[in-house]
């Protein structure tokens, strides 16, 4: 994982549930770019194409709620989206996320000044993000938590601990 | 020291710890590993990692359910990964496609009993906690890492109480209690918090309406749910529970920390409806009464258990489903079938007009029972989501089983109190 990550906003209201972000038909796949195909499709027109021009999306509350299916989080991977920031997770997604190798954050304070298309850089380091001249902090994950994201996701983390025993 | 919760408790014992608090991170070891359809992913997982070893087979139970049986040649071959993976890893919890939703399979076969841990694919695993069980979702990887590891980590949650009293009046039913619940609460109100439901009001629900509570609790936000054990959780699993496994009910101590209580009488509830596109648009009946609809599905973890089917057989014996709607049942499991077959619910079901499909996930998850652009679909689910059941233009509503029958009846959204 970068130490920073700096792209442009989509941004989402409140409640973006994991039905919405990759509906139960294509759950049938796993691999990023199949779901990807189909993220966001029910919002209409235009989605999912628009989204690719975003690197990062801001979203309300609670996104990511409803179903546990681990692949919304790949979905948004595999739009090309290397952040999400929201006011809240639902637990499920929020598990989801960090266990697919997707960066996220907890900052309700950006959420009312960011705008669609806005530049966002993300200091993970330093647990701030930048918007124009203003920063925001964000809590870090817990370092258990952290070195899963680190690696890349639970697989590889998996992985490194098995190879280690 | 103050007491503890009954969450508090279950991770506390799970993570070999004498006792935590909310907020403390524990490795926990849960006592069942639940896949469902999803089992074919954990098993990619597994093949990815180049794990070959389980911590224990006899904590993974693995159910065919979200597709039952195969519709496609992708899903066939998805469910013999499944099937032989079972096999080769000697899964005694194995059930195949003809069993039914995981949830109620599992409880029915007597292998979730109170102070258990139990995680697993589908969100609504908070549903355990109607027999006093901690249940939460989570991801394939995730379930791949507990069948290897054995544990995973979790946040101890603080836990709201909900105290009810009073008495549900005839028509109303614990679905009408929790769209109550999340309607006032949201769709996050309980977030990352356990529930717990208290009080005499509680004692006096049925298992089944228990299990519709702590299953729609997700539509709140909850890790977990709880009803806390009593003499109706013994004898629900009395002469089912799994040999291996003891009677030791959990309970909270009487000077346990809640983060918050909600005193809700039972008695002040009417018939409730969650409108398109989000559970927590909740309504009262008098406030859409005469939608029409199309389709209705008497179906879902939530409520096609037996009891609801009889509720729903109760108000159609006799009448006839609207011509202009579909009603489409399905069996939350197989011994709900047979049940039904015995009793005459399903004689009743079937002459009133409805249609029966195989026990399973059914037309909530997509399975069947598809929606065109405009159409109406009442159902007794738990997500009302947009496109969830086919097209993005059509709109699903949510009710308890009785609302669902009064309504099939009338082809509009009806309010079940005039059938009792």
């Amino acid at each position: 994982m970068e130490s920073t990550i700096q792209g442009r906003v989509y941004k989402f209201g409140d409640n973006i549930n994991s039905d919405i972000i990759i509906p139960g038909r294509y759950l049938i796949y796993i691999d990023r770019e199949r779901l990807a195909q189909h993220a966001f499709e029910v919002l209409g027109e235009g989605f999912p194409a628009k989204l690719r021009e975003f690197q990062i999306l801001v979203a309300g509350r609670n996104f990511g709620c409803g179903s546990a299916r681990e692949q919304a989080a790949t979905a948004i991977q595999g739009l090309g989206i290397q952040a999400v920031v929201a006011c809240s997770f639902a637990r499920t997604f929020y598990r989801n996320a960090i266990n697919d190798g997707l960066p996220i954050f907890e900052c309700p304070e950006l959420y009312p000044d960011v705008q669609e298309g806005d530049s966002l850089r993300i200091d993970l380091a330093a647990s701030k993000i930048r918007l124009r001249d203003k920063e925001y902090a964000f809590p870090q994950l817990p370092d258990s938590v952290k070195k899963i994201l680190e690696l890349g996701g639970l697989a590889n983390y998996l992985k490194t601990q098995l190879a280690g025993s | 020291m103050p007491g503890f919760t009954i969450a508090e408790k279950i991770l506390a014992a799970k993570s070999g710890r004498t006792s935590v608090r909310p907020g403390e991170i524990v490795d926990a070891y849960p006592d069942l590993v639940m896949s469902h359809t999803a089992t074919w992913r954990s098993v990619s997982v597994m093949q990815k990692v180049g794990a070959t070893k389980l911590y224990d087979p006899d904590r993974l139970a693995v159910v065919l359910d979200h597709i039952a049986p195969a519709k496609t040649e992708k899903n066939a071959t998805d469910q013999q990964v499944s099937r032989n993976f079972a096999r080769t890893n000697g899964i005694n919890k194995f059930y195949d496609v003809d069993a039914g939703i995981a949830h109620l399979v599992l409880m029915e076969a007597g292998h979730v009993v109170p102070g258990d841990l139990i995680v697993g694919t589908d969100s609504h695993c908070t549903i355990y906690g109607s027999l006093g069980a901690l249940g939460t979702g989570i991801g394939y990887t995730e379930v791949a890492s507990v069948w290897i590891t054995g544990k995973l980590w979790m946040k101890v949650p603080e836990t709201f109480k909900i105290v009810l009293s009073g008495k549900l009046a005839p028509g109303v039913y614990s679905k009408d209690l929790m769209l109550h619940l999340i309607g006032t609460l949201g769709a996050d109100g309980c977030g990352y918090k356990a529930v717990e439901f208290h009080g005499h009001a509680t004692t006096g629900l049925s298992v089944s309406e228990r299990m519709t509570m702590t299953n729609l609790a997700m539509e709140m936000g909850v890790k977990c749910a709880f009803v806390p054990p009593d003499a109706k959780t013994e004898e629900y699993l009395r002469g089912r529970m799994d040999k291996s496994k003891q009677y030791h009910p959990v309970s909270a101590d009487a000077d346990a920390v809640y983060e918050k209580e909600l005193p809700v009488d039972l008695g002040k509830l009417g018939p409730m409806v969650a409108c398109p596109h989000e559970v927590e648009n909740t309504k009262p009946i008098q406030q859409v009464e005469g939608t029409r609809i199309d389709q209705a599905f008497l179906g879902s973890c939530a409520n096609a258990k037996y009891e609801d089917l009889e509720v729903a057989a109760r108000i159609l014996k006799g009448r006839r489903v609207h011509p202009n709607v579909r009603l489409i049942i399905t069996p939350g499991s197989k011994q709900i079938l047979l049940e039904a077959s015995k009793t005459g619910v399903f004689q009743t079901l079937l002459e009133a007009g409805g249609m029966f499909t195989n026990p399973g996930c059914g037309a909530c998850a997509g399975d069947g029972g598809i929606m065109a652009d405009g159409e109406v679909c009442l159902s007794t689910a738990n997500r009302n989501f947009i496109g969830r059941m086919g097209s993005s233009k059509a709109e699903i509503y949510l009710s308890s089983p009785a609302t669902l029958a009064a309504s099939a009846i009338k082809g509009v959204i009806s309010d079940p109190r005039e059938f009792f």
